[in-house]
C-alpha cells in the first residue's frame, strides 16, 4: 500500500505514542487522508465528488436518525408523523428539507463521480475492484432511496412502491408471490412501510461498510488521475493533507451553498406536490414519476412498448432497466485498451459524450409522460446507452489508434521531464 | 510550485514573510477560514441538538382548566398534567389544624400549609402526584389507599411518607410533593400551569 517515499506516521505526544502501538488508528487517518496518502498532483475538480458523496451520506445519515426520533412507522400515522416533524418539531421543517434535498445532492455527487471513472477509465486494471464495489454502493443506494421516498406515505410514496414492487411481478412464474413476499401483502401496507423504514435505516450503515472497503481499495493503487498515466515518482505526487484535503474542502463549501440554496429557498422543487396529498389505494396520481435520479432508468424501463420473441414487453423493460447498472459489473472487461484516460483516446472521447447525451435524453423522457416523441427518444438513447457499453468500447479497444501519453504526470504538468534522481 | 511535496511552509512565494516566526500573510487565510467554518459547524450543531426539546403539540398541552366543584371536603382526585398525574385536595378542618400544629422549621423542607396553597383557598391542596424520590405515584389521593404515618400520601416504592400538606415527614425523599404554579379562575375552576 502507497508509494515508498509516503511520509511515515509519527506520533508527537506520549499519548500519540501510546495509542499508536495500542490501536494505530491515528496511523489509519494519516495514511489515508492526512500527509501519509501520496496523490497525484493533477488531479482536477472531477476528483472531488468522491469524498462530497461521502459527506453527503453523513448528512443523510445524521438527518435521517433525527427525522427518525420522531417519525412513526405506521401506515395510519405516517403521513401525519411528518406534518408533525414539519410543524411541531423544532427545526423539524429544516431537518427534512436537508434529507429529501440532501439525497438529490447525493445522487449529484454520486453521478458525477461514475461519469468521472468513466472518461478517464477509472474503472480499468489494476482498479476493477475499486468500480465493482462502487457500482454495489450505487445500487446500495439507489435501494435506499427508493425506500425512504415511500416512508412519507403520500400518494407517491404509495404508487411508486407500487410500481416498483410490480416490476418483479414480471419475472415468469414466481413473480406473483415475489411481490406478495416483498410487500407482505397484496398492495403496499402498513407491513410494507415498516420493513421499509426497517432497512431503509439498515442499508445506510451497509453503505458505510462497503465504501470503507472502497477507500481501501483505492488506497492499494492509489488514485487515477487525468492522465491516467501510473505514478512515477516523487514528483507526481503531493500529500492528502494539506492540498487535497484543502481542495476537498473548497468544493464542499461551493457544494454546500448550493445545497442551502435548494433546501431553504426551493426545498420542494426536486419533489412531487402530489406526495403530499395521503396515500389512498384507490386513486393513482395523474402522472407518476420517480425521483429524478431514478429517471434515465425508467426511461429505458418504459421504452420497451413491444413484445420480442416469447418475451412480454413487460419483462423485457424489467431486464433492460436492471441492465443498464449491471452492465457496468462487466465494464473493466468490456473495454480492454490499456490506455486509461479519454483524453488520450479521440474516438472513445467523443463515444462518451454521446453517452452523456443520450442518458440526458433518456432522463428527460423518464421525467416525461410516456407518450411520444418521448417513448421513440428513449428507444434510440436506450439502444445507444447500451451498444456504447457492449459495442462501441470493445470495439475502439481494437481499432482506436491513442494519442501519445506523457511520460509522467510531471511532464504532462510542467512540460519538464520527472527527475528520477529527486 | 518548484518544490511540490514539501508542505506549505514553502509554498509560499509571495514574499510576504521570511522567516519562521514572522506572522505570514496565509496564517491569516488559515485562522479565517478554519474560524468561518468553525462558526459553521457550531451554528448547525445547534438544531441538532434543540430538535430534541419539547416539541409545539407537547408545549400546547402546557395547562389545563380542571373543574373541582364535585370534589367534598376529605376527598382528592387525580387528574393529569403535562402526562404526569396531578393531586387535588380538598382538605377537612381537622387536616388543616394537623398540618398548621406542627413547625415548619423542624420539617426536612420547610414550608408551611399557607406557603404551599393560594391566599382564601386554603382547604385546595395541588400538587404533583410525583415523589421527589425517584417520580413513583403516592397512594392516598383515592379513597381506601394508605395514606402514610402522617395522614397525607404514602409511597410504596421505597417508603415515603408524606403529611396532610404533602410535606415529607418521613423516609428517602428529599423534597415535600411539588405544587404546580396555579390560579383560581372561579371559585369551581382552577387553571394549572
Amino acid at each position: 500500500m502507497s508509494f515508498p517515499w509516503a511520509k511515515e506516521y509519527t506520533p508527537t505526544t506520549a499519548f500519540g505514542q501510546w495509542m499508536d502501538e495500542k490501536l494505530p488508528i491515528g496511523r489509519l487517518v494519516y495514511n489515508s487522508l492526512g500527509a501519509g496518502y501520496p496523490t497525484p498532483r493533477n488531479l482536477n475538480y472531477m476528483w472531488n465528488f468522491g469524498s462530497l458523496a461521502g459527506i453527503f451520506l453523513v448528512v443523510q445519515i445524521v438527518t435521517g436518525i433525527i427525522l427518525a426520533m420522531h417519525y412513526a412507522a405506521n401506515a395510519d400515522i405516517a403521513f401525519d408523523s411528518v406534518e408533525h416533524i414539519m410543524r411541531d418539531v423544532n427545526g423539524g421543517w429544516m431537518f427534512r428539507y436537508a434529507h429529501a434535498n440532501g439525497a438529490s445532492f447525493f445522487f449529484i455527487a454520486i453521478y458525477m463521480h461514475i461519469a468521472r471513472g468513466l472518461y478517464y477509465g477509472s474503472y480499468k486494471a489494476p482498479r476493477e475492484m475499486l468500480w465493482l464495489l462502487g457500482v454495489v454502493i450505487y445500487l446500495l443506494a439507489m435501494a435506499t432511496a427508493f425506500m425512504g421516498y415511500v416512508l412519507p406515505w403520500g400518494q407517491m410514496s404509495f404508487w411508486g412502491a407500487k410500481v416498483i414492487t410490480g416490476l418483479f411481478e414480471a419475472i415468469p412464474l414466481v413473480g406473483k408471490p415475489i411481490q406478495e413476499l416483498l410487500l407482505g401483502g397484496f398492495a403496499p401496507d402498513n407491513a410494507a412501510l415498516n420493513r421499509f423504514f426497517s432497512l431503509h435505516y439498515l442499508l445506510p450503515f451497509v453503505m458505510a461498510g462497503v465504501i470503507i472497503l472502497h477507500i481501501w481499495a483505492l488506497h492499494i493503487p492509489g488514485s487515477n488521475n487525468p492522465t491516467g498515466v501510473n505514478v512515477k515518482g516523487k514528483q507526481d505526487t503531493v500529500p492528502f493533507h494539506p492540498f487535497y484535503t484543502a481542495k476537498d474542502g473548497w468544493a464542499l463549501g461551493l457544494f454546500l451553498i448550493f445545497f442551502c440554496l435548494m433546501m431553504f429557498f426551493l426545498p420542494n422543487a426536486l419533489g412531487h406536490a402530489d406526495n403530499y396529498i395521503p396515500a389512498n389505494p384507490l386513486s393513482t396520481p395523474a402522472h407518476i414519476v420517480p425521483e429524478w435520479y431514478f429517471w434515465p432508468w425508467y426511461a429505458i424501463l418504459r421504452a420497451f412498448t413491444f413484445d420480442f420473441l416469447f418475451i412480454p414487453a413487460k419483462l423485457l423493460g424489467v431486464l433492460a432497466m436492471f441492465s443498464a447498472i449491471l452492465v457496468w459489473f462487466f465494464l473493466p472487461w468490456l473495454d480492454t485498451s490499456p490506455v486509461r484516460s479519454g483524453t488520450y483516446r479521440p474516438k472513445m472521447r467523443i463515444a462518451f459524450w454521446i453517452l452523456i447525451v443520450a442518458t440526458i435524453i433518456l432522463f428527460i423522457c423518464g421525467g416525461a409522460p410516456a407518450e411520444e416523441p418521448y417513448v421513440m427518444l428513449s428507444q434510440v438513447a436506450g439502444a445507444y446507452y447500451f451498444a456504447y457499453f457492449l459495442i462501441i468500447l470493445p470495439l475502439l479497444s481494437r481499432i482506436e489508434k491513442p494519442l501519445p501519453l506523457p511520460n509522467s504526470i510531471t511532464e504532462a504538468v510542467t512540460g519538464k521531464p520527472l527527475e528520477k534522481a529527486s | 510550485m518548484a518544490t511540490v511535496d514539501s508542505g506549505v511552509e514553502t509554498m509560499d512565494p509571495s514574499g510576504s514573510g521570511n522567516g519562521e516566526d514572522e506572522v505570514r500573510r496565509r496564517d491569516f487565510i488559515h485562522i479565517a477560514a478554519l474560524s468561518f467554518a468553525g462558526a459553521g459547524a457550531v451554528a448547525t450543531v445547534f438544531p441538532l441538538v434543540n430538535q430534541m426539546n419539547p416539541s409545539a403539540d407537547v408545549l400546547a398541552l402546557a395547562s389545563v382548566e380542571v373543574d373541582i366543584s364535585a370534589i367534598e371536603r376529605g376527598q382528592a382526585i387525580k387528574t393529569s398534567w403535562r402526562k404526569q398525574p396531578i393531586f387535588i385536595r380538598n382538605l377537612t378542618d381537622a387536616e388543616i389544624e394537623e398540618a398548621n400544629a406542627v413547625s415548619a422549621d423542624d420539617l426536612r423542607d420547610p414550608e408551611s400549609l399557607a406557603d404551599r396553597t393560594s391566599d382564601g383557598k386554603e382547604n385546595w391542596l395541588i400538587t404533583l402526584g410525583v415523589c421527589t424520590h425517584l417520580g413513583c405515584v403516592p397512594l392516598g389521593a383515592a379513597q381506601g389507599e394508605v395514606k402514610g404515618e402522617y395522614g397525607g400520601y404514602f409511597c410504596p416504592c421505597h417508603g415515603s411518607h408524606y403529611d396532610t400538606a404533602a410535606r415529607i415527614r418521613k423516609g428517602p425523599a428529599p423534597t415535600n410533593l411539588e405544587v404546580p404554579e396555579h390560579e383560581f379562575l372561579t371559585d369551581t375552576v382552577v387553571k394549572i400551569g
